[in-house]
């Protein structure tokens, strides 16, 4: 019994990390400008590894592998926002500024003429 | 499901080598071939070569990138363009694909016992591991102790590219050269990966003492060992500025790994020749002949690892020492 609701807990954050990663990946390619787009794919590397590394976990009970990825969700979840923000820095320092009145940071889309 | 995920993995990779090929920007192809190269690796994870993979991660993934993007910074990150038609080219790569596709009608089914690989050394080599060297990944045992020659080979390569590439960087330009002071700085203004990279750093290195040491029991060893510490290295350089990676690891002590790794490796085999046995058989080593294998190839994996991680850092430092040079 117990191992059913286990086993159905797992799948259910593992669906829902899944559904994490796609609304980081839609996100990714259609929303307008730099910011936002970063904004999309760090769900990835958060929600999305959280969820899918608890329902892996589960999965595994009370074993080394457990231990395991857990640490890998602990490595991820530390360099993963990271590399956003020395990402999201790195556009700032270049001159890319954020502006919510902006709707794309392609030249060609924001040509006022 | 590992095939058809197999099958996606490979599609995947196929539609990153166009991109490669088609893209204008070269920083954006540097991105893509690390790509390339992690989709490589778990490609060589299914088809269960642990060794193989890690190595294309560390390497591929990793370092190569690294040095790419040093390039980059030295030379321009568009492509130059180019006139004329390329129908030699086309024809070229038409008729080699062509070739290969039928090169492949003869090539037997995918993990087939019988095919000719797996009839010619490989059972002598499964049979006679557990009595002659005793350890548990076989890999280790061939390139160490069955193949050592190869490896002390690949080793020279390894030691010899690094000396061609510190003499075509260490030529000073013509012109009396400054080194620029704020470039050395790294991103000391950057907080965050400050202190997530002096986090991570310790346990990088420690990860690659452990893929070192433990390559006897589990994928890893001394090629793999050398790149992983390397690439924590170049991540403090990055971070904490190169003067401060140099002081850290001084470029004598790089070279001194590169040289003294690969002559570790050669010594061992002397070694053997003197305590009388051939050249590169360890198990004059001990008393014991088994044991005397196994010391044997953790010695000249210690070897290997100084020479790929002095090697990998030296590259590196001599493109950064480029870029500060005006």
């Amino acid at each position: 019994m117990i191992d059913l609701l286990l086993d159905i807990l797992s799948w259910l954050l593992l669906v829902l990390g899944g559904v994490c990663v796609l609304i980081g990946g839609i996100g990714g390619l259609r929303l307008p400008n730099f910011y936002t787009r970063i904004h999309a794919a760090s769900l990835t590397d958060t929600m999305g590894t959280i969820l899918i590394f608890v329902g892996m976990m589960l999965q595994a009970g009370l074993s080394l592998a457990a231990l395991k990825l857990f640490a890998i969700m602990l490595f991820l979840l530390l360099t993963g926002p990271t590399a956003t923000y020395a990402l999201a820095n790195a556009a700032l320092l270049s001159g890319l500024k954020p502006d919510a009145g902006i709707a794309s940071d392609d030249p060609q889309e924001n040509d006022p003429e | 499901m590992i095939f058809i995920f197999a099958v996606f993995l490979l599609t995947l990779l196929v539609i990153t080598a166009i991109a490669i090929v088609r893209t204008e920007d070269l920083f954006v192809a540097v991105m893509l071939t690390s790509i390339f190269s992690l989709l490589m690796a778990a490609n060589f994870f299914i088809l269960d070569a642990a060794d193989v993979a890690l190595t294309e991660a560390a390497v591929g993934a990793g370092v190569t990138t690294v040095i790419f993007l040093c390039a980059l910074a030295l030379t321009g990150d568009r492509e130059k363009p180019r006139q004329g038609s390329r129908w030699i080219t086309f024809s070229t790569v038409g008729v080699l694909a062509l070739l290969i596709i039928y090169a492949t009608f003869d090539k037997p089914r995918l993990g087939d016992p019988d095919a000719p690989v797996h009839q010619h050394v490989a059972p002598w080599y499964l049979e006679k591991t557990p009595e002659y060297i005793d350890i548990p990944n076989v890999v280790t045992a061939i390139l160490g102790s069955f193949r050592g020659y190869d490896t002390l080979g690949e080793v020279f390569v390894v030691f010899a590219a690094c000396i061609g590439v510190l003499f075509i960087l260490g030529v000073r330009p013509p012109r009396k050269a400054v080194a620029l002071s704020d470039k050395s700085k790294g991103l000391r203004h950057h907080l965050i990966p400050q202190v997530v990279g002096r986090l991570l750093i310790p346990f990088i290195v420690l990860f690659g003492l452990y893929v070192q040491f433990h390559g006897e029991y589990g994928p890893g060893g001394g090629f793999q060992a050398g790149a992983i510490i390397a690439t924590g290295i170049i991540l403090y350089a990055l971070l904490e500025g190169e003067a401060n990676a140099l002081r850290a690891v001084p470029r004598k002590v790089l070279l001194g790994m590169v040289v003294g790794g690969a002559m570790l490796y050669g010594a061992v085999g002397v070694v053997c020749m003197l305590m009388g046995g051939a050249f590169l058989d360890y198990s004059v080593l001990a008393s014991d002949p088994v044991f005397g294998q196994q010391l044997g190839i953790l010695i000249i994996e210690a070897g290997v690892g100084m020479a790929v991680c002095g090697a990998l850092l030296s590259i590196f430092h001599a493109f950064a020492a480029r870029e500060g040079l005006s």
